[in-house]
């Protein structure tokens, strides 16, 4: 089967997704009890303010034509004004959806780049002490929750060595990469965690299998066996659950975030829920659905190019 | 006569091998000897905990506070000058009494809906498969949050809301199960014995399938505590005074610089909780299916 034709399969795949969502997030400020134009105006709420409010958002119109405006409105990219900040939602987004998009990015390339030397290490030394110590590690990563790594770390790098700042981001990307670092390695060691366990079995698996024997008969160097054949379709197995792990640190951001003090979409929305800014918590649920749903695509792509054998 | 005698065989073999002696037992899988012995003292802590504390753990005395460790008050107070012990044995039954509830709600139900859904296939099958597709498309947290957004937030509704999404999970394996299972022979010969479905789904194939949905069940509870501390810490779950240890660390952020403790030992607790756990899990796991060693 030809990409193209896969593509436009897996891409038509998404659109019953995304209609759901929709649907949901729309029904999310509709299902919660009590009048959205009281609370926007607080304190300043008079009759005929609350319903000047409600013709204005469309809310006194029936509930399908509620929604046809509500989608009407996503494509116009007008996603309600912030009942906290006051300011549309969609520049909202626009100012902080890039840091956690950059941190997540950052967390995965952090695991990626420690879980590969740390599998193949305790993939050769198998049941070794080493391979025993990794796993020990690791187990004890995952059974404790992100936001208390987040905190250890900045009391040990942050508030003793001072080699990182407590909260908040420089604008440069050099900053940036600094700033974020302690952030980013908490919300990418539970990936690290899984996909080091993960390539481990695949290389032990890979090690033992027919190719990599007539390999070693060939006289390859023990350096090429590693990269070319065990490593490569290794990392085949890795994709996939980086892809389904993305999603993960996503939806970490919203807890790493508020550790680090960082204005994400993550610590946006917990803001949002604590000041019951719904439109904020709607606009931001529609994101980070169709967000998850990209990243799948995506994955599910690169995935068909690496292993020929995919199809739809 | 030997063609006889090698299932009696067999039988023994494996009689023998499961009902180890305990100390063989310890030298092929001290993962689950050891996480039964912390389990244990977890359970006993949470049950008893609360009435051995030496302080209360909600009173407030502002003559002690932010005290470091020390032989009176051996893991120091916090802001309140509430002695950060007290609270911490308080807090095991919090938070194991949301690991509980969050898991044996959805792991009932979600059986319940998994073994008739795979069983059944039909409407309800197409009906969960898009609620599986849905819940996977937003992260965790967004699902969980975007329910507290309608409920409101508190202890109640947080229980709500993570058993809201936790079922899914034990519905998807149960399926996945029951649709490998119900074309096995035993389940056949079942249905040509002329057995009710409602029998052969509870005494033929859930005794068959249950274990994948039970080792699940053990690393549930520990992503249950920590997603209910995780929520306490947002201030989204159990709210202060109560000495959940999610809230208590989120307590502690703000004194990271001078009172560190306020936040390490809640951490701890939980870490020591979630390694208990997870000893116990892996134990159990390599013991009903003892190939995947």
């Amino acid at each position: 089967m030809d990409k193209v034709t896969y593509i436009t399969g897996r891409l038509l795949q998404m659109i019953p997704t995304v209609i759901v969502i929709t649907v949901l997030v729309f029904l999310i400020v509709r299902l919660i009890p009590g009048d959205p134009a009281v609370t926007y105006l607080g304190i300043r709420a008079t009759p005929e303010k609350i319903a000047d409010l409600n013709a204005r958002w469309g809310l006194d119109k029936p509930i399908y034509v509620q929604f046809g405006l509500f989608v009407v409105n996503i494509f116009k990219g007008d996603l309600g004004e912030s009942l906290i900040s006051r300011i549309p939602v969609i520049d909202l987004i626009k100012m902080r959806l890039p840091l956690t998009l950059f941190m997540a990015a950052y967390a995965a390339i952090i695991a990626v780049l420690c879980a590969v030397p740390l599998s193949l290490v305790a993939a050769m030394n198998k049941d070794k002490f080493i391979d025993q110590v990794i796993r020990a590690v690791f187990v004890t990563i995952l059974s404790t929750p992100g936001f208390f790594i987040g905190i250890l770390l900045l009391i040990v790098f942050s508030v003793k060595l001072q080699l990182f700042p407590v909260g908040g981001v420089g604008a440069t990307f050099t900053a940036k990469l600094r700033d974020l670092f302690l952030p980013s390695l908490t919300l990418g060691l539970g990936l690290m965690a899984v996909l080091t366990r993960n390539l481990r079995d695949g290389i032990i698996g890979i090690l033992r299998s027919e190719h990599v024997v007539f390999a070693h008969a060939k006289g390859l160097s023990e350096r090429l066996i590693m990269l070319r054949h065990v490593l490569r379709n290794a990392m085949v197995s890795g994709l996939t659950i980086l892809g389904i792990y993305m999603s993960w640190l996503v939806g970490g951001a919203v807890i790493i975030e508020t550790v680090f003090a960082l204005p994400g979409i993550g610590y946006t929305m917990v803001q949002a829920i604590l000041g019951r800014d719904y439109p904020t918590v709607q606009a931001l649920t529609l994101v980070f659905g169709i967000l998850v749903s990209l990243i799948y695509l995506i994955t599910d792509v690169v995935y068909s190019f690496l292993d020929p054998r995919v199809s739809l | 006569m030997t063609v006889a005698a090698l299932p009696e065989q067999n039988k023994l073999v494996t009689r023998k091998s499961r009902w180890m002696s305990l100390t063989r037992l310890w030298k092929r899988n001290p993962a689950i000897i050891l996480g039964i012995i912390l389990v244990t003292a977890i359970i006993f802590l949470a049950i008893f905990g609360p009435s051995l504390v030496p302080y209360d753990p909600i009173a407030q005395n502002y003559k002690v506070r932010l005290q470091p460790p020390s032989s009176q008050f051996i893991f120091g107070t916090d802001k309140f000058g509430r002695d950060i012990f007290s609270r911490i044995m308080t807090g095991f039954r919090i938070d194991l009494q949301i690991g509980i509830v969050c898991v044996i709600f959805p792991f009932i139900f979600g059986i319940f809906i998994g073994l008739i859904s795979g069983y059944y296939g039909g409407f309800l099958d197409n009906l969960l498969m898009r609620i599986v597709d849905i819940s996977v498309s937003f992260p965790f947290y967004v699902l969980v949050i975007a329910i507290l957004a309608i409920l409101g937030r508190g202890v109640l509704n947080m229980y709500v809301a993570l058993i809201m999404v936790g079922w899914i999970a034990y519905a998807k394996i149960i399926r996945g199960e029951v649709l490998v299972a119900k074309n096995m022979e035993y389940v056949l010969a079942a249905r040509a014995l002329g057995y009710s479905n409602g029998r052969i789904l509870l005494n033929h194939l859930l005794p068959n399938i249950i274990s994948p949905a039970i080792i699940f069940a053990m690393s549930d509870v520990i992503m249950c505590i920590m997603e209910g501390s995780s929520l306490g810490f947002l201030g989204l779950g159990v709210q202060a005074p109560a000495p959940e240890w999610g809230v208590m660390i989120a307590d502690g952020r703000e004194f990271i610089t001078q009172a560190p403790w306020l936040s390490i030992f809640p951490g701890l607790a939980i870490a020591l909780v979630g390694i208990s756990f997870s000893m116990l899990g892996d134990g159990l796991s390599s013991l009903l299916r003892p190939t995947d060693r």
